[in-house]
């Protein structure tokens, strides 16, 4: 007797669990060589607002678990993803990566987790300060998480690019909600499942699939979210700027026109860790 | 259950008849599929505004924080256009200070717990006493548990009576009869429980569902079977009894689907605050915040409106 194929049906990881798209719809994947490969969840505003509120709950949370606990966990992400290489691999090569070239991105993305794990419990004593003040004060500045961080991710380096746009705001102790590569989406699913075995706490990572301009508008006025991060063209940078000026967000975006080179060490930075920080100065009275 | 109250059960049922669980539970599933946009949804948010009894029944209330309740039920919002909450809902002991925030002449009702909320375990003459003192007080109106115990060991009268009494302690304020529908148990014994509950108490006065302070409280099923209980009694009688579902609605959307089953059930009439309500203490502040979308566009976070717990 032949066997049916049992086929995956992929779905979206937000607020810890893996759901279909709200409404329900899909968007046909095709593989390099033009053959159907799977249907996609179409995440729209809705399931961006989900998000935001499951990366809401999630936040204090996260927030609070000490940095050191942090690093562990997101070190341990790049554990699963070591050791789910082939899983990876896999996906990658559905968008039409060479099985050398997935490798490359798979290597350079858990370098990167570990790199960010690395700063998790020490980008306080670099951007944190003891200022001098000439007042009998202890004047100190420390640093919060921003709160919940949209960000945007492209289509090259589907996957690179993604976690080194998670990864720094995580690190400071934000939640994301992503949307990633509409045209290479399914790199990010596989990542979901990875996430979810990672002790990374649910709704922390929110990664959702979809179409740019169903979304876009969204991020961009949503009050929520304190800051917005990624690539992006000129009329979605200029939506995003408009709308993130009502809610002041703070927003730093790449431009499509411009590509970036995510396997740069330029790529990865204390500095993109210090975007998604807000900084509190304390006047402490000395002798008091 | 002893013989005799498993025949007085029965008495009961031959009269009002049995809930049908399945068909209730199919009915409100379907209420939760219903498409309610733009205007229709304006419509529905405001209305469910003007339905809320603004709560809080913690041991660590203050006169502070009721007195900052009571200027959230006069002015929800900074947008003229929303309306006033129907009332507040406080301990006995804070119905003073709730007065005195908001003035003698307000819209905005004084709902007061008593009775010995929320078991409702106390002498008779204790749980009326406390009645007198709420609305001497100032207490627009009374929220008392019912005699569960007695209840669920078949002593009607007993229960009718006990609320026969409250009636005539309230004077000329407007009773809400609490069932406490988690300590029920079954969808049969909620209408049970309505139907022995308005049967004493005066046109207008409410049946409500939960403390809010057990696990289980209001759920569009125990809702359902109570507005049915309420639409029977109505075609039997010509008597109008209001109800208010209490405790766990805390969006907008819940808020909404409620409202949809009032409509479907009992009609227009009922869509005001003098015959239903909603026993709430974070809904208002989702309608706000789905009401400042409506208005502006973009979802709004949580800590833009007051007495959101977290700040994240």
């Amino acid at each position: 007797m032949t066997r049916l194929p049992i086929t995956k049906t992929p779905k979206v990881y937000v607020g810890g669990s893996f759901i279909r798209s709200e409404s329900a719809r899909t968007f046909p994947l095709k593989d390099a060589a033009g053959t159907f490969f799977a249907n996609i969840p179409q995440c729209t505003r809705k399931d961006l607002r989900n998000a935001i509120e499951a990366a809401a709950k999630a936040g204090p949370g996260w927030a609070k678990r000490t940095p050191y606990n942090r690093g562990q966990i997101i070190y341990r992400l790049g554990e699963m993803l070591e050791a789910r290489k082939a899983d990876m691999a896999d996906a990658l090569t559905v968008g039409g990566a060479s099985k050398a070239a997935a490798a490359k991105e798979i290597t350079a993305a858990i370098d990167r987790l570990i790199y960010y794990a690395g700063w998790a419990d020490k980008y306080e004593q670099v951007l944190g300060n003891v200022n001098p003040v000439a007042s009998p004060h202890f004047n100190f500045t420390v640093t919060e998480p921003m709160g919940i961080v949209g960000l945007l991710a492209p289509d090259e380096a589907p996957l690179l690019a993604l976690v080194s746009l998670v990864a720094p705001a995580i690190t400071g102790g934000n939640t994301v909600v992503a949307l990633a590569s509409s045209t290479q989406p399914y790199p990010a699913i596989v990542l979901g499942e990875m996430l979810a075995t990672s002790d990374l706490p649910g709704g922390v990572v929110n990664l959702l699939t979809g179409f740019r301009k169903e979304i876009v508008p969204t991020m961009a006025t949503h009050t929520h979210l304190r800051a917005i991060a990624g690539v992006a063209n000129a009329d979605e940078r200029k939506a995003l700027k408009l709308g993130a000026a009502d809610s002041v967000k703070r927003v730093k975006l790449s431009k499509t026109e411009e590509p970036v080179d995510w396997f740069s060490a330029k790529a990865q930075s204390l500095y993109d860790v210090r975007d998604h920080l807000e900084f509190k100065t304390t006047w402490h009275p000395i002798g008091a | 259950m002893s013989a005799p109250a498993q025949n007085v059960f029965r008495r009961l049922f031959d009269e009002i008849g049995p809930v049908d669980q399945v068909g209730i539970e199919e009915r409100v599933a379907k209420y939760t599929t219903r498409s309610i946009k733009k205007n229709s949804k304006l419509w529905g948010l405001k209305a469910a505004v003007s339905m809320v009894d603004l709560t809080t029944l913690e041991g660590k209330d203050t006169p502070g924080k009721v007195a900052s309740l009571c200027q959230k039920a006069l002015r929800p919002h900074e947008d003229p256009t929303i309306p006033q909450v129907a009332a507040v809902c406080v301990y006995p002991a804070m119905v003073k200070h709730a007065r005195r925030a908001l003035g003698e002449d307000t819209a905005v009702r004084i709902a007061s717990v008593a009775t010995a909320f929320p078991s409702g375990q106390a002498p008779l003459r204790t749980r009326l006493a406390e009645v007198k003192a709420a609305v001497a007080d100032g207490a627009d109106e009374i929220d008392m548990v019912i005699n569960r115990g007695a209840f669920l060991s078949g002593e009607f009268g007993e229960m009718q009576d006990e609320i026969a009494a409250v009636v005539q302690a309230c004077g000329a304020s407007t009773l809400k009869v609490i069932l406490e529908v988690s300590e029920l148990e079954t969808y049969d014994n909620i209408r049970a429980a309505s139907f022995l509950a308005m049967r004493v108490i005066r046109p207008g006065d409410f049946i409500k569902t939960s403390t809010g302070k057990t696990t289980l409280n209001a759920t569009l099923g125990n809702n359902q079977v109570m507005l049915e209980a309420i639409r029977d009694f109505y075609l039997d009688t010509g008597i109008p009894i209001a109800m208010k579902p209490a405790g766990g609605i805390r969006t907008a959307k819940q808020a909404l689907q409620f409202l949809i089953a009032v409509k479907e059930t009992l009609g227009d009439e009922w869509l005001n605050n003098t015959r239903y309500r909603f026993g709430a203490s974070s809904l208002l502040n989702d309608l706000l915040r789905q009401l400042e979308k409506e208005r502006t566009g973009a979802y709004q976070a949580p800590y833009y409106f007051s007495e959101a717990a977290e700040s994240y």
